[in-house]
């Protein structure tokens, strides 16, 4: 057997297409999703204080259904499912809501647990100051949580980019359908898939590198040193 | 077009299901064993053997699933090898689990303070043994929850094996929407096969979680 | 009038009660300490006069204000009350300027320009001009208490709490708290403090209260109190820390 990767040189704009397809929907999860996290795990940690109401509970119920079913078929339930029910959808739309959903559920637990492990010290110290639950959650909880949590968020975020190849299936344009509608006209299937892997892996490293960046500017308080 | 009754469709779901459950337990016995495999060759002497272990974790783990499986299928096939659907998906998901088992436990390992390893060294043991003896006990126990956290992944996985015409749970939802298009139905009953088989196993690892690390901060 | 006026308090934690009826009266501008050993309840009175302990009968006064309830907000009782606590509880992520500038912006609503002549000044009270920017992580546990007081005294209150805030601290490092605190009462600011540092309890409170498995056992001016204790309690409790 001979590798021959030149058969794919005529199909680099396919690849540029969806390596574009790829990144966006990664970048727009991330900030979207992210958002959301933060929200549900507001809601859930208030749940924790002062007693679960239906929100909560709802919400608590979303991050269990997300956290143990595959993405494939989230997204299949969204793309084939609301259309039926009368609700039209477009795939990348789709493909948008199923990852945004999926990051958000996984991402809000993580962050839960850097809520969580937030001092008494801390609460009391805002507390004495007069801060009200959204204000210390605001200016008092959230950064230091995100930064005690933010490996795990990093991963969570590349796992879901990882994961979007999955969209493929429902014919959004990336980098995975790239591969799969190069391999259907050259039909060198091991070179293309071999070249996109490699991507993705590439991908994975960038993100890795600019998320540690963002977290160093981000949580510069937690090195110590003289100032 | 025929008619599906609602029975219809669950059955079929059902006796898809059954291959979603032994695709699983492939997978996950056999990531476990290649893992622990990697695991000790991580930890142990040569340096050059750390780092092509430390590659394969990077590698499986920076990838996509689903870019695993179109290797191993096409892969084969552009080494002369008529590999099955079965075989491509055992293969794949084998490797993807035990490259994520291997990074688990190679924390574990590496949370057993480094005390125990002196006192095992001084009292005369070497470096298989201070593992059989002191380490891999400890570690052991703080191994248990996340591995059994990440055999939900493991039979999320599976569904991945659908796109190369593997016939298992979403596989048989996808072929039964093409006969009845009726999705909402049929994606919610796939749904609820997932989380039947996979929540049962996301609530034990949390309890036992709960009960290696106490009742968590109040 | 008073400014302080405690009647008849009483808390219990489940099954315990920790304080069993306490009254208590400081007036404006006095410096009183509150001894005892661990469990007398001393640190629970405290957290009571800031509400971060419910209170379970009883009353607590600020001027002619009740402060439990709901007749003061936690706005209106955070600059009326400040508090200092053991281990500091600066926020991490904050400078010392963002800390001590977080709650008259946030809470009070004062523009950020004031907010930061306001930071600017009780940072210069503590000494800690210098180190403005600095984060918490940078500065020693003397320094961060320090800012920790600038960052209570920054919402102007008219009763400054101190809980042990001194016991965490390496020995080196207590002069420079107790010093600023010195100086606050000079100046005429009313302090509650938590204390096991004798020495300052005698030098510069006007009072000392002796608290004693949940009551007020004995209480009087400093000097009277440690070289003459009535009760046998108080003066085992001398002859144990001194």
């Amino acid at each position: 057997m001979t590798l021959d990767f030149s058969t794919l040189l005529p199909y680099t704009d396919e690849i540029v297409t969806g390596l574009v397809t790829t990144v966006w929907l990664t970048v727009v999860t991330t900030l979207i999703g992210l958002s959301l996290a933060v929200v549900v795990a507001y809601v859930r940690d208030g749940a924790r204080e002062n007693g679960a109401n239906i929100v909560s509970r709802l919400l608590g119920g979303y991050v269990e259904v997300i956290r143990n079913t595959p993405f494939i078929v989230q997204l299949f339930f969204l793309f084939f499912g609301l259309p039926a029910l009368g609700v039209p959808i477009s795939a990348t739309v789709a493909a948008l809501i199923a990852m945004i959903l999926n990051l958000a559920a996984y991402t809000a637990e993580i962050l839960r647990a850097g809520i969580e492990s937030t001092t008494r010290g801390q609460h009391e110290a805002a507390r004495a100051l007069g801060l009200s639950r959204l204000q210390r959650f605001r200016h008092v909880v959230l950064v230091p949580a995100f930064s005690r949590v933010y490996p795990s968020l990093i991963s969570q975020c590349i796992i879901v980019m990882l994961g979007s190849a999955v969209v493929s299936q429902i014919s959004v344009f990336d980098l995975t359908y790239a591969a799969n509608f190069i391999q259907s006209r050259n039909f060198r299937g091991f070179e293309v898939y071999l070249v996109v892997t490699a991507i993705y892996l590439l991908l994975a490293i960038g993100l890795r590198l600019l998320f540690e960046a963002v977290g160093r500017r981000l949580f510069a308080f937690r090195q110590g040193g003289s100032a | 077009m025929t008619d599906f009754t609602t029975w219809d469709i669950v059955r079929n779901l059902l006796l898809a299901a059954r291959w979603t459950v032994v695709l699983s337990l492939i997978a996950f016995v056999g990531g476990a064993i290649v893992g622990l495999v990697l695991t000790l060759l991580r930890m142990g002497g040569l340096r050059p053997i750390r780092w092509l272990v430390r590659g394969y974790v990077d590698l499986f783990q920076g990838t996509p699933l689903l870019m695993q499986l179109f290797l191993a299928y096409f892969g084969a096939a552009a080494l002369g090898f008529d590999v099955s659907a079965w075989t491509a998906a055992s293969v794949a998901l084998t490797l993807f689990t035990s490259a994520f088992l291997c990074d688990i436990w190679r924390g574990c390992v590496e949370a057993v303070p480094s005390g125990q390893w002196q006192a095992a060294r001084v009292l005369g043991l070497n470096y298989l043994q201070s593992m059989r003896h002191v380490i891999l006990p400890q570690a052991l126990r703080l191994a248990v929850p996340p591995t059994v956290g990440f055999s939900v992944q493991v039979v999320k996985g599976t569904a991945l094996a659908s796109v190369i015409g593997f016939v298992e749970l979403t596989k048989a939802g996808t072929m039964l929407n093409n006969a009845t298009f009726e999705p909402f139905t049929i994606f919610t009953f796939v749904a609820l096969g997932y989380f039947i088989l996979c929540y049962p196993l996301s609530r034990y690892a949390r309890y036992l979680e709960r009960r290696l690390y106490g009742a968590g901060i109040r | 009038m008073a400014l302080v006026s405690v009647n008849d308090l009483h808390k219990s934690f489940g099954e315990l009660e920790v304080l069993k009826g306490i009254d208590l009266t400081v007036e404006a501008g006095e410096v009183v300490s509150i001894i005892g050993r661990s469990g007398s309840g001393k640190s629970t009175l405290l957290r009571c006069l800031n509400q971060l302990e419910r209170h379970d009968w009883g009353t607590i006064q600020l001027a002619d204000q009740r402060l439990d309830g709901a007749s003061m907000t936690p706005g209106e009782l955070s600059q009326n009350v400040g508090m200092v606590f053991q281990s500091f509880n600066l926020f991490p992520h904050k400078t010392v300027l963002d800390n001590v500038m977080l709650a008259p912006v946030v809470v009070k609503q004062t523009p950020k320009s004031e907010a930061r002549r306001i930071a600017e000044e009780v940072l210069a009270k503590v000494g800690m001009s210098e180190k403005v920017d600095a984060y918490p992580a940078q500065l020693s546990g003397g320094q961060q208490q320090r800012v920790a007081i600038a960052r209570a005294l920054a919402m102007n209150p008219k009763v400054l709490l101190c809980d042990e805030v001194t016991s965490a601290l390496d020995p080196e490092l207590v002069g420079e708290v107790l010093r600023v605190l010195e100086n606050l009462a000079k100046e005429g600011m009313t302090l509650i403090l938590v204390t096991h540092e004798m020495r300052f309890a005698r030098d510069v409170s006007d009072r000392v209260v002796f608290m004693h498995q949940g009551r007020i056992h004995e209480s009087g001016d400093p000097q009277t109190l440690f070289s003459q204790p009535e009760t046998p309690e108080l003066a085992q409790f001398i002859a144990s820390v001194i």
